[in-house]
């Protein structure tokens, strides 16, 4: 049951979703996340699920909030350019309350870009894109295990704040291929949903919407979901932290750059320079106490991303006034080679600007 | 351990395929394993490489520039991929495609193979690849015949196992060249 299989990154998000329970996948094919629909096409309807290749993305978030009011768990996943058509449909699931697991195996942009790993939807996924007050939850896994594992607990937050989950990995992450465990942790429940629009017969009517006309209706629904923000926040933050006892340095990366940075750093460490790693898993919630007590200490950060600097404002607002913040990023499908990160250990502790 | 090889070719040259043995039989053996295949428009341009990371140690980057050896098997790909390998690593090209002049390192160990001709020798040019897969092993000295003799069955789609007989028959012949330095190496 423990055997290792070795798995593409995105062939263990898809598998994750089944053993999740997420029987309902809508979704429209872009690269590089096409494996995703492709595997779920072929193996859904054995197990008695639906697979619907829809007409648009912008349809695939509507089917998708459909069979969420419906009480089931479902799934769609896209790249860049159809992560943005869904946008309006994520904000209103945000709104109504519905949870819903959305993957984006990044590409590079903006527009239609290129097919080449980044994380440039960074700010998309963790600061809104679409309209309104709200927050996705936002999952960043780091391996292919973390692909599978991640998915089963996308579902999991979901369905226990009713809300939005995203996992957001670069293609690199979706693409490449490590030995996997395809076997859930511990086993999946699916708790009851006593919100769902399942056919009124015999109970009171039930509700699912997003619109607030009334006096003030719509800023105690607003306040409603602040509260269930700041319980995420408190309650749900995952990060990996690596060799931070003795750091002079602390690199703070997520996906393909932290498994870069790990090399960087075992190569740091034998030439005696001592960093450290702080890798977020979730991005919202963000590792905010982490980063803060951390940087308290050490007062050297190194950020390092697939982008021209998304998160680092994040670990700007984190970290300890007196903390340097440095940043290395790779954009439009670049991506860092361990020594060049390397070589920004040695810059950052050589000091420089903030 | 820690070892690196970038696998590089054209579509057809199997290289995905012997990347996919060694890396299963390396998660066989115990190791840790990172398998970086080239993806998008460099496939349908007909390009293809493999960045594969073999360890006994947790993998960190599954990126690499200094890989500790290169399989080059045609031109395009020592062109490419020469200047990366490590200082005193291993640059096995295939020099039925690529000429022994595009060889100008004098810091790394060269085994020019011609691996089209040993595998027309053995019945196909299809088997060029595994010419090279035996040559890593041999001289990377990370994994046996018997390792991935024994993940061919996994590995093979179900309508080529009849090809295993002939493409272990090929590993081995790569073997056998790598280990008598019948090869001619740059300088010669």
């Amino acid at each position: 049951m423990t055997e290792k299989k070795l798995t593409k990154g995105n062939i263990a998000l898809a598998e994750g979703s089944i053993q999740a329970g997420c029987l309902l996948y809508f979704g429209y094919p872009i690269t590089p996340q096409s494996d995703i629909p492709e595997y779920l096409a072929q193996n859904l309807p054995k197990i008695g699920g639906t697979f619907v290749q829809a007409e648009s993305e912008i349809a695939s978030i509507n089917m998708v909030m459909g069979a969420s009011a419906s009480g089931r768990r479902t799934m769609t996943s896209s790249s860049g350019p159809g992560i943005s058509l869904m946008q309006e449909g994520l904000s209103y699931l945000a709104g109504s309350e519905l949870p819903a697991v959305i993957v984006n195996i990044m590409r590079c942009g903006p527009g239609l870009g290129g097919i080449a790993p980044t994380q440039g939807d960074y700010n998309q996924a963790v600061h809104g894109g679409g309209h309104g007050d709200y927050r996705n939850i936002v999952l960043a896994p780091g391996s292919v295990q973390e692909m599978f594992d991640l998915t089963i607990k996308a579902f999991e937050l979901a369905d226990k704040y009713r809300n939005p989950t995203m996992i957001i990995a670069d293609a690199m992450i979706g693409q490449f291929q490590e030995p996997c465990r395809l076997t859930p942790e511990k086993p999946v429940e699916l708790a009851e949903k006593p919100w769902a629009l399942t056919g009124r017969k015999g109970r009171d009517p039930r509700l699912v919407k997003s619109l607030y006309l009334g006096d003030y209706e719509q800023e105690e629904h607003n306040l409603l979901l602040k509260k269930k923000y700041d319980e995420i926040q408190d309650n749900e933050v995952m990060v990996e932290m690596k060799n931070l006892d003795d750091a002079e340095l602390i690199i703070v990366a997520f996906g393909t750059p932290s498994r870069v940075a790990k090399t960087a750093i075992g190569l740091a460490r034998e030439e005696g320079l001592k960093v450290g790693l702080i890798r977020p898993i979730t991005l919202f919630p963000f590792p905010v106490n982490e980063i803060y007590e951390h940087s308290a200490r050490v007062k050297n950060v190194l950020v390092v991303e697939m982008n021209t600097g998304q998160m680092v404002r994040d670990v700007r607002i984190a970290a300890h006034k007196d903390a340097a913040i440095h940043f290395y990023g790779r954009p439009g499908g670049g991506f860092p080679f361990p020594d060049d990160v390397l070589n920004e250990i040695k810059t950052a502790l050589g000091g420089g600007p903030r | 351990m820690y070892y690196d090889v970038i696998m590089a070719g054209f579509g057809g040259q199997g290289i995905q395929v012997m990347s996919q043995i060694a890396a299963v039989a390396a998660i066989k053996k115990g190791f840790n394993v990172t398998y970086l295949p080239s993806y998008g428009v460099e496939k349908r341009g007909g390009r293809t490489n493999v960045t594969l990371v073999i360890a006994d140690e947790a993998i960190g980057s599954m990126v690499t520039n200094h890989p500790k050896c290169v399989i080059a098997m045609d031109t395009v790909a020592v062109d490419k991929y020469q200047k990366l390998v490590a200082p005193r690593g291993l640059l096995i090209m295939n020099s039925s495609l690529a000429p022994d002049s595009m060889l100008h390192r004098d810091d790394i160990e060269p085994l020019a193979l011609r691996c089209n001709d040993e595998a027309q020798a053995l019945g196909s040019a299809m088997l060029s690849g595994m010419i090279a897969l035996g040559a890593f092993l041999q001289r990377s000295g990370i994994l046996g015949f018997s390792d991935v003799e024994s993940v061919m069955e996994d590995v093979t789609p179900e309508r080529l196992i009849k090809t295993i007989p002939a493409n272990l028959e090929a590993i081995r012949r790569g073997i056998e060249i790598a280990a008598n330095g019948s090869a001619r190496s740059a300088r010669e």
